[in-house]
């Protein structure tokens, strides 16, 4: 981890932190930090009344809980395998150079 | 990025499944040649498709005041391509489709041609222009800005086509204020961590990089201290 490398991070983390003081105090009620993707759709139906969906999801997470719970695990899925390929060659490294 | 299911009509759905249909399935042909010639690169691939996975799942908020997620495609549209990425993409989404509801299945063509086709394509035109001008770092940074952006400028213009409504140009605009705007920051954060990761790679497994023709030699001086520590098995 070099100096420039945790300065990214730190780019990452401000982007992330502004829009969450611009807008402190405001919610999801208020049409705070909805989806992008519920947008979409509101502006389809404001556009188009009489648009019907002619297909419904087949499965969906019957609550909140259930679907941070899917998220949280396809985040954990994919962290996990990067956090595999970056330790094992890592070590593969340090290993062969101690020998 | 995701189109919501049910919401492009079928016409456009089979459009979109069949240029997707196209890519995805020479994807796999491609998949299948790249672990028979260098099966060393499975974890790379792996690695790839983690990250779109990781990428994918976090909601993160914009100065727009809405919520959006970066997508991962860029490192796979660097690392092996357009097509191979379409197929890392084709996962992810089906994924969210099926366990999530982001995103559907009949809408499932026109997710994989925004996230895995014309974001990658841009990715790789961006990586390919800046190859040898900036250092790969960089030249990653932005391909992977180009790759995010263009993913969801695409979502914006497949609405505008199924619903062109009175005035497509205000409608385009309409979608691109929703999609585009908000994921300016967006699509910078996931280049700062897409360089990141990409370093990471280039620390760890210069060699697969090498095989892969992704860079050259010069980049990586200390490749050869490498080889004797055992890096370039």
């Amino acid at each position: 981890m070099e100096t420039k490398h945790i300065l990214m991070i730190l780019g990452v983390i401000i982007l992330i932190i502004i829009p969450l003081l611009i807008y402190a105090g405001k919610g999801e009620e208020e049409g705070y930090f909805g989806g992008a993707d519920g947008e979409a759709e509101e502006a389809i139906i404001e556009m188009n009344p009489n648009y019907e969906p002619w297909f419904s999801p087949v499965w969906e997470p019957p609550s909140g809980e259930i679907e941070s719970f899917l998220f949280a695990l396809q985040a954990a899925i994919g962290a996990i395998i990067i956090g595999y390929f970056i330790g094992y060659n890592k070590a593969r490294i340090e290993l062969k150079s101690q020998s | 990025m995701h189109i919501m299911e049910g919401y492009l009509p079928p016409m456009w759905c089979a459009i979109w499944y069949i240029l997707s249909g196209i890519v995805v399935g020479y994807g796999i042909i491609k998949i299948n040649k790249l672990l028979k010639e260098m099966p060393e690169v499975k974890p790379l691939l792996a690695v790839a498709g983690a990250y779109m996975f990781v990428l994918s799942s976090l909601k993160l908020p914009s100065v727009t005041g809405s919520c959006s997620h970066p997508c991962g495609n860029g490192l796979s549209a660097v690392l092996f391509g357009v097509a191979i990425t379409a197929v890392l993409a084709t996962i992810v989404l089906l994924f969210q489709a099926l366990l999530l509801a982001h995103g559907g299945l009949t809408t499932l063509g026109a997710n994989i041609f925004s996230m895995g086709v014309m974001g990658p394509l841009a990715g790789v035109i961006v990586w390919k222009l800046l190859r040898g001008k900036v250092s790969s770092t960089i030249a990653v940074m932005l391909a992977a800005i180009a790759s995010d952006w263009m993913t969801y400028v695409t979502t914006a213009i497949q609405l505008t086509l199924a619903f062109p409504g009175d005035d497509p140009v205000k409608t385009l605009i309409t979608f691109l204020s929703i999609f585009a705007v908000t994921q300016i920051p967006l699509a910078i954060a996931e280049g700062l961590l897409t360089a990141i990761i990409w370093d990471k790679i280039k620390e760890l497994r210069p060699d697969l990089l090498l095989k892969l023709g992704v860079i050259d030699e010069s980049e990586v001086p200390h490749y050869t201290q490498v080889m004797e520590t055992g890096g370039a098995e």
